[in-house]
């Protein structure tokens, strides 16, 4: 880290269960946090939490990711302990970004072929259903609140949206929760889910300054300035973030 | 099991036609000819395998498969053996009965004691169904074109499919927790490993330990027949059943040297007692790896190595092997195909070897998304050139004086050594 900020403006990024819910790239969401909260003039501290250990007090952003199923299995039990917790969090509006095996998990259940239920946490009023159907390829949605998003999804199980849930967007390339709606994603208040790899973040710097910019508000009292990015390449950052976001919606599905 | 009839020769003229013809038209292709035969013998394959005296051999896993298998060849040619290989290809086992149709006589002979195959885990189920193998070596399995397969558990089960249908005796990498656990559903084959001494697994992060699962204690561990203790530069120490052997090598980078332990095991477990050791160790120097697998050109008079990264394992290998000191580097990222549409794996790779010297050029199809990913690790850039062939002729020409690296993917790497051929020879590759 190259700049300093006062300690007593930190905003801590606390990653549930990295060890077992982190593949494909998902630790980029991690990093882009912990970079622009730097970058905006804020002290990054990265908690993480894994089965069995203490819950980290008074975290201001939650991100989780994806997994293999048999990471899944091994953090299910644990989850549906931080159950309570994580739905006052939420309540209060806490910032949460939830990709995939973790975005089913936050809705009722993930039902599996043979029809055996995996319980979750209910936090975004959605349903997942397995297939043997994997949806894979580059995804362009539009949303309302953070403009065009653009990832790339790798999932087998289709998520439906409850009557309480809104999508966190429309799908334009690709397929999203399912391949009957077009809907991608989730949102509950602040926590959004998705299952937009990619990494998401990087690609989606408007969703990485919401979750930001909600836990300055909540923390501080305060709005987000300019991003202060070092310039270490030709292009700035934000341009950069242009033509990456351009060539990966020219790319084929 | 009955016992499978030669081939007809009827069938094998139509194929060597079919072969010849796909020749003069210039096609390289080898799907013509192997479709042609196995409609008319679906059971061609299996025959002329069959005849061999000392079986079928194969290498799979993610990533190391080429290196290995040619590795094992050439061990295997030092101890006198006639050795029948195939290369990668599209079409697995239209791309076996291909390179068949060239060696086979017309009666349906095939001049060989083994055969040696590099098996493609997604080829593996249907291959091993149709020929049992005498033997296989399991390498890895990590993150990778997951565009495919979905899920590094699947890929796992697709390689315990190999194990599985394996007659005689399999290697297991011990160091690689999903590769060691084949041995479990193992009845009544041999089963063998080669791995790492302990103060050498740095050098070999798994994805999951990247992500911080604790690794096996020692004591749970098997036994290895081949142990890797020590890494040079181009140099290796084995312990080899109890012997110690440090050797000069050609091939580089950690990664390569672990497959030659790997390669050692498999050989010593085909050959058992009869193994010529010294033969054995000549043959060991002097294994190459395959092309575009960590190879070094002379441009203009400055060496310039070729790394090709395919998955955040080989892409952490690749800067953990070689030292990115007074070397001019440039990343070139394609998402086609045959290099995984996903870029997701970029952000499972460390960048901070490269943070003091920089990268000098980014280039590919996703050049962006490279750029982005070193920016957030605070690496700087000094030029970044989506189009593969300015981008090398700029990198050239920026760094005149200095010995140069370019980690590629799989299509960024076949556009740049093309490209290559302008400035020096560059062996075909096919
Ligand atoms: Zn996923």
């Amino acid at each position: 880290m190259t700049q300093h900020a006062p300690a007593d403006k930190q905003i801590r990024v606390l990653q549930l269960y990295p060890r077992d819910m982190n593949i494909y790239g998902d630790y980029g969401n991690a990093l882009v946090l912990m970079r622009r909260i730097q970058w905006h003039g804020f002290t990054p501290v990265m908690l993480s939490y894994n089965p069995g250990d203490e819950f980290p007090e008074a975290p201001d952003i939650l991100i989780g990711g994806g997994g293999q199923d048999s990471g899944q299995d091994r953090i299910q039990q644990d989850l549906l302990g931080l159950g309570d917790r994580l739905r006052s969090l939420a309540e209060e509006h806490t910032p949460m970004l939830m990709v995939c095996g973790l975005y089913q998990l936050f809705g009722h259940f993930f039902e599996t072929r043979d029809g055996s239920r995996i319980s979750g946490i209910g936090v975004l009023d959605v349903e997942t259903y397995g297939t043997d159907n994997r949806l894979i390829g580059n995804v362009v949605s539009e949303s309302a609140d953070f403009g065009r998003i653009i990832g790339y999804e790798n999932h087998s199980g289709q998520t439906y949206l409850g009557p309480t849930a809104t999508a966190l967007a429309e799908v334009v390339v690709g397929e999203g929760n399912n391949q009957r709606d077009s809907h991608e994603g989730a949102r509950f208040r602040n926590v959004l889910g998705s299952y937009l790899h990619g990494a998401l973040l990087p690609k989606n710097p408007a969703i990485a300054d919401f979750l930001i910019g909600t836990a300055v508000e909540r923390k501080f009292g305060e709005g987000l300035g300019p991003l202060k990015a070092p310039q270490s390449s030709p292009e700035t950052l934000q341009r950069l973030t242009e033509l990456a976001r351009e060539a990966a919606s020219a790319r084929p599905r | 099991m009955t016992r499978l009839r030669l081939p007809r020769p009827a069938t094998i003229a139509v194929g060597k036609t079919a072969r010849a013809l796909t020749r003069v038209r210039g096609g390289s292709g080898s799907a013509f000819p192997g479709l042609v035969v196995e409609r008319l013998d679906p059971s061609f394959l299996a025959a002329v395998l069959a005849q061999l005296p000392r079986g079928v051999v194969v290498v799979s896993g993610t990533n190391g498969k080429t290196t290995t298998t040619k590795m094992v060849v050439e061990l295997l040619r030092g101890q006198g053996l006639r050795v029948f290989t195939n290369r990668s290809g599209s079409n697995f086992t239209r791309g076996v009965v291909a390179s068949m149709l060239g060696e086979i006589s017309p009666t349906g002979k095939l001049e060989a004691d083994i055969a040696v195959l590099e098996l493609d885990e997604a080829h593996a189920v249907h291959f091993v169904r149709a020929v049992n193998p005498q033997y296989s070596l399991l390498l890895n399995v990590m993150r990778d074109q997951l565009d495919r397969f979905g899920e590094i558990d699947s890929t796992a089960a697709l390689l315990r499919t190999i194990a599985e249908h394996t007659s005689e005796g399999v290697v297991l990498n011990r160091e690689d927790s999903r590769i060691a656990a084949i041995a479990d559903s193992l009845g009544s084959q041999k089963v063998r490993y080669f791995g790492l001494a302990a103060e050498l697994r740095a050098h070999f992060p798994s994805d999951d330990e990247l992500h911080g699962v604790a690794a096996k204690d020692e004591a749970t561990r098997p036994e290895a027949d081949v142990l890797l203790t020590g890494l040079g530069n181009q140099q290796g120490t084995f312990r080899i059943g109890g012997e110690e052997i440090t050797t000069d090598l050609t091939v580089n980078g950690a990664y390569n040297i672990y497959n030659a332990a790997a390669a050692l095991a498999l050989v010593r477990m085909v050959l058992g007692e009869t193994v010529d050791r010294d033969a054995l160790l000549d043959s060991l120097r002097r294994a190459s790896p395959a092309f575009g697998r960590g190879e070094s050109l002379t441009v203009r008079g400055q060496p310039l190595d070729l790394v090709l990264v395919k998955n955040p394992s080989g892409f952490r290998l690749g800067l953990s092997s070689f030292s990115a000191e007074g070397v001019a580097t440039m990343i070139a990222i394609n998402d086609n195909y045959a290099d995984g549409r996903d870029m997701s794996w970029l952000w499972d790779v460390g960048f901070d070897s490269l943070a003091e010297g920089g990268v000098a050029m980014v280039s590919g199809v996703r050049t962006y998304d490279m750029a982005l990913r070193l920016t957030y690790d605070e690496v700087s850039i000094a030029a970044v050139e989506p189009e593969l062939a300015k981008a090398l002729d700029e990198f050239l020409a920026a760094h005149p004086d200095t010995p140069k690296r370019i980690f590629c993917t799989y299509t960024a790497m076949l556009a740049l050594r093309q490209h290559l051929g302008t400035y020096t020879e560059v062996e075909a590759f096919n």
